[in-house]
């Protein structure tokens, strides 16, 4: 009898802490395409700027199995999932029985059909060898095109930059991290890139990407007409869950893996947790793809405590993200980019710092901060916790906002001194 | 656990928490060393917030579900067997998630060592340092 | 105009020592510490009032708050202080006002009476090993005592009046909320409790949520009848009439309407912002008999369950209006000697008017003793008591039980910079301002207090002991365990105290 998870990132470490805290015994087997034990993805980044070694990218201890009883088969992929047996089938044969299957996947970049990339030296960035193939490459990369001004797309521009190498993004949208930033603070991120030396085009898109005769790139040609000589390309447009391989088994899937609030897909003793699932919107209500590195593991905690039966329910995704670029650090947290007849905008530009609160009637929904993000999670816990803001609505932009500015009793509720 | 609770009502607004929290986590220990001959500066782990009359010290609340945690993309931030939540700073990159996500707003950035610097409960130290050193007892170190 | 006054202090700051860290700055309600624009911190002397706040807390103890006496030349006259006095009324045309209680260097009597120890003869008595008491009992007491066998039990037949029972002869003196700080109130009541002795709460009122602590309460019936209704008087285990204080004899009380914010203003029954006087007579009472009226109104009021007691300030003939008193009714009469305290008075009156309170104390104690009439009312003595063996000699003097005013305030931490009067107390003592209260936490202060009224009165048992006496109740108006030394033959008569060396008589 054990408990297979299919993933080995922070998904997958979220659902075995959480079963290790209730059943000690039960047997789990995690599998791997990647060979590494448990790493933290967002820091290929560090990785490719030589800020990190490899020695250090781990998320937990390598002795984190060994510690969990927890047997993993890295270096495998999954092929298909057999519900009725209850067992998954592997590359190379093998077949794994199950009593519980968590589905962890994560996600997989999107590329977008374009002429050209099937030449040497496109690729995209989300995993470690992604990272070391870039870093091979270093010595004859003059310079990169990076397609995508999202939140990798940058940060692999600012590692390349940081390694020596030029580097052009091409965005389509009007401006840089349209995701979940405006115009007003993509413009500051936007100067913060060129200042360091970073070139940005937006409202453009790479149409075809250009090659030598030896098969690499050399080039890439841009839908206003323009062309720029390079030396490789990055597609950093997105990500998408990684459900192709389980889709022939019955598993619901949409844009991703449907999952409820106990993490239960629509098949049973199935779960699914992370970025490769389709769950619950905290604020919207309704079910969203939302791959993100905290509802990653969120998720994979209550799969966990679901799986070994506990009932734990959870309360929805809520996007949060932080970014340091070239010193400029900017958060975001829920409806940060929305617009809409029952969204009021608080915001407020002084210089190089902007913030942002989006207000739904007298709750937070969402916010952005560039530059000042001290104590950003102050307005994070409101809008989790639904608290309503009547009494300090115009403390909100300022960028002393405290506990001080909460009505006593909230205050020492939250501090646990009431 | 045992935690350092508030009271606020007897908060003169001193700063001494500050002041001794940076102090034990210096390398001299020693407060005058500590605030004029270190550098980068030792960051307190502890934040007074002031609106004269009121004001309170401020730190990790060390939750029993943390957010940080959760969020830590490193896993720098871990819970002990204690309960307190333990920074490993070797692990740490500077990526501010934590503070994104602390409904306290209790790690603080710290923009010289490019690290966050929070509470440890003084482990140290029998007594926390700004429960100690406080001269109006308005930190208390107690289990509730 | 300019000022030809000079700072009265010099701050020197060690440079080494200093961290920046800034308390001091948060710390001084004066201002006298500020940043500048590199993050340093500086001083201005003129500003300091040497309340030595910031000494205290300077985690580095890297301030010295240094006397600065000007130069002057030698003039026993015209000293630095008498020239301050004139500049300071040229520039401003005012009264000048103080705080706290007389600093003159008029002779300390305490200082010059000496206690008896026991030798040879009569054994002292180790109060660690033998019950001594200190239980004190303040009230009238009658004349005589009829009691009746019931069931082979002694009972009393005769009525007693109410009495206060102390566990300690201490008490804590009147200081009034509006003076001092709610906080400091608090402290107060608690330590009484906790003691079993009483506080005092002065002509400020008493606040609401201290009616609990009313069993250890006296309150009191002030000229401005400030905060006087019902349920105060009821609330109280004993109510004093307030005539005068030993600071200010013959002039009332003034609380600046800047102190005077929601809280006095409730507890005072006053509007918000409005000065607090107290005028100088009641002015119900201009002669004796209005004065046992209004003794004996409190006592209807109070269906005769709590004693009356009349406060008086020592002034030339405090024998006579003390047996007055006493034949008035009262209960309990409180004499404030010419060193108590107080949060404003003007300079001059505090440091001229008045007599003190050892000779006040031995006047009064001799003059009833004479009519007769010791019996009918307790006698607390006030006004400077320092230290335990100061309340022994008092009581040995004839004193039941001492107040003690300026002692109390510096147990809770006040350093008598005496600038009670500006609102401004570093120490949360003597402000209404909450961001300075908050400094006094009650539960430490109330601590302090405890702490020393139980050293006190661990020093009287020892005291006692050694004297071979084993309850306060034998020493009282004892006056042959005292002796005077370098006092002269007159200042002895008056004490009633025989020098150094003559034999127990």
């Amino acid at each position: 009898m054990s408990y297979v998870i299919i993933g080995n990132s922070v998904a997958a470490v979220g659902a075995i802490e959480a079963i290790r805290k209730v059943d000690k015994e039960i047997r789990i087997t995690v599998i791997s395409d990647e060979p590494y034990s448990v790493y933290s993805r967002p820091l290929i980044s560090e990785y490719l700027a030589g800020q990190v070694k490899e020695d250090m990218m781990g998320y937990r201890d390598p002795s984190f199995y060994e510690k969990n009883g927890v047997t993993a088969m890295l270096g495998k992929r999954v092929t298909a999932i057999d519900p009725a047996k209850k067992s998954v089938k592997l590359d190379n044969g093998e077949e794994i029985a199950y009593a519980k299957l968590l589905i962890a996947t994560g996600g997989t970049p999107f590329v977008p059909p374009m002429k050209g990339l099937e030449l040497g030296r496109v690729m995209t960035f989300i995993k470690m060898d992604d990272a070391k193939h870039i870093e091979e490459m270093l010595p004859e990369l003059k310079h990169v095109v990076v397609i995508g001004a999202g939140l990798i797309g940058l940060k692999a521009a600012e590692s390349l930059h940081h390694r020596g190498v030029k580097v052009t993004v091409v965005e389509l949208a009007n401006r840089v991290m349209a995701a979940v930033l405006d115009t007003d603070a993509g413009a500051i991120v936007q100067g913060a890139l060129e200042k360091a030396g970073v070139n940005i085009i937006t409202e453009d898109t790479v149409e075809e990407i250009l090659g030598d005769n030896m098969g690499l790139v050399n080039g890439v040609k841009l839908k206003s007409g323009e062309a720029l000589d390079c030396d490789a390309v990055i597609v950093a447009i997105g990500v998408i869950p990684n459900a192709g391989f389980a889709k022939e088994s019955g598993v619901e899937v949409n844009r991703g893996i449907i999952v409820d609030d106990h993490m239960r897909t629509n098949l049973p003793d199935i779960y699914a947790a992370g970025d490769v699932t389709e769950g619950p919107d905290y604020l919207n209500g309704g079910k969203r793809v939302m791959p993100i590195w905290p509802n990653a593991y969120i998720q994979g905690k209550i799969a966990g405590f679901n799986m070994a039966g506990v009932d734990r329910e959870f309360e929805g995704g809520l996007a949060v993200n932080s970014i340091e670029l070239f010193g400029v650090p900017v958060v975001t947290a829920g409806l940060s980019n929305t617009e809409s007849d029952d969204l009021e905008v608080l915001s407020s530009v002084e210089g190089d710092t902007y913030r942002k609160i989006v207000l739904r009637g007298s709750m937070v929904v969402g916010a952005v901060m560039v530059g000042n993000i001290d104590r950003a999670g102050l307005i994070t816990g409101l809008i989790r916790d639904r608290i309503d803001v009547s009494n300090m609505r115009d403390r909100l932009l300022a960028n002393d906002f405290g506990y001080i500015d909460f009505p006593v009793e909230l205050r020492k509720e939250r501090l646990g001194v009431s | 656990m045992k935690r350092v609770y508030a009271k606020e009502e007897v908060c003169i607004g001193c700063r001494l928490c500050e002041v001794y929290c940076r102090t034990e986590h210096s390398k001299s220990k020693n407060i005058i060393k500590a605030h004029k001959k270190e550098f980068p500066r030792p960051m307190a782990r502890v934040l007074v917030e002031e609106l004269r009359p009121v004001s309170f010290a401020l730190q990790c609340r060390h939750c029993d579900e943390p957010a940080c945690v959760e969020a830590c993309i490193t896993g720098a931030l871990t819970k002990d067997e204690s309960g307190r939540v333990v920074h490993d700073e070797a692990k740490c990159v500077g990526c501010w998630t934590c503070v994104l996500v602390c409904p306290h707003g209790a790690p603080q950035r710290d923009l010289e060592r490019r690290k966050i610097a929070k509470c440890d409960l003084c482990p140290d130290r029998e007594t926390p340092a700004c429960v100690e050193m406080c001269p109006n007892e308005a930190l208390v170190y107690e289990e509730r | 105009m300019k000022t030809y006054q000079l700072p009265e202090v010099i701050i020197e700051r060690d440079k080494d020592k200093c961290i920046n860290c800034g308390v001091c700055v948060r710390q001084c309600a004066f201002e006298a510490h500020k940043f500048d624009e590199e993050g340093e911190v500086y001083s201005e002397d003129e500003k300091c009032v040497a309340c030595q706040r910031c000494v205290s807390l300077c985690p580095t103890n890297a301030l010295y708050i240094r006397d600065n006496k000007p130069f002057v030349k030698d003039n026993a006259n015209w000293t630095a202080e008498t020239q301050k006095y004139i500049w300071k009324q040229a520039e401003t045309g005012g009264v000048l006002l103080t705080g706290m209680g007389n600093p003159k260097p008029y002779p300390i009597y305490w200082d010059h009476i000496l206690l008896n120890a026991s030798q040879v003869t009569n054994p002292s008595i180790d109060p660690l090993r033998e019950p001594m008491e200190l239980r004190t009992y303040l009230g009238s007491k009658p004349d005589n005592v009829q009691i009746k066998m019931v069931n082979g039990e002694p009972v009393i037949e005769t009525k007693i009046a109410p009495n206060l029972v102390m566990k300690t002869p201490i008490l804590f003196s009147a200081m009034s909320f509006g003076a001092i700080s709610h906080n400091a109130t608090v402290a107060l009541a608690m330590a009484s409790k906790e003691l079993g002795t009483y506080w005092n709460t002065g002509e400020g009122g008493l606040s609401k949520s201290l009616y609990q602590y009313g069993p250890n309460t006296i309150v009191q019936v002030a000229s401005g009848r400030f905060g006087v209704h019902s349920e105060y008087l009821d609330a109280a285990a004993a109510i004093e009439i307030k005539i005068g204080q030993g600071a200010k004899p013959g002039i009332g009380g003034h609380l600046p309407g800047e102190k005077v914010g929601r809280r006095v203003s409730e507890t005072r029954m006053i509007p918000v912002g409005s000065d607090a006087l107290s005028p100088a007579p009641h002015h119900d009472i201009y002669s004796i008999e209005d004065l046992s009226q209004l003794i004996y109104s409190l006592k209807e009021a109070t269906e005769y369950t709590k004693p009356i007691s009349v406060k008086i300030s020592a002034v030339h003939n405090v024998a006579a209006i003390a047996s007055g008193i006493a034949r008035a009714g009262a209960d309990i009469i409180a004499i404030d000697g010419f060193r108590g305290g107080t949060g404003a008075a003007p300079t001059m009156i505090r440091d001229n008017v008045g007599i003190p309170i050892e000779l006040a104390i031995a006047a009064v104690d001799t003059r009833l003793r004479e009519e007769g009439i010791r019996n009918k009312a307790s006698v607390i003595a006030a006004g400077g008591f320092r230290n335990s063996a100061d309340v022994i000699k008092a009581i040995a003097l004839g004193a039941d039980a001492v107040y003690i005013g300026t002692a109390a305030l510096v147990a809770m931490g006040c350093h008598v910079c005496q600038k009670c009067y500006t609102g401004k107390c570093n120490w949360g003592i003597a402000t209404q301002d909450p961001h300075l209260e908050k400094r006094l936490n009650p539960e430490i202060a109330a601590q302090r207090l405890y702490n020393l009224v139980r050293g006190w009165s661990h020093e009287v048992s020892e005291m006692l002991g050694g004297m071979g006496i084993n309850a306060i109740e034998s020493l009282r108006g004892n006056r042959l365990h005292l002796r005077g030394i370098a006092l002269s033959k007159e200042e002895m008569d008056v004490l009633g105290i025989q020098v150094a060396g003559s034999p127990m008589a």
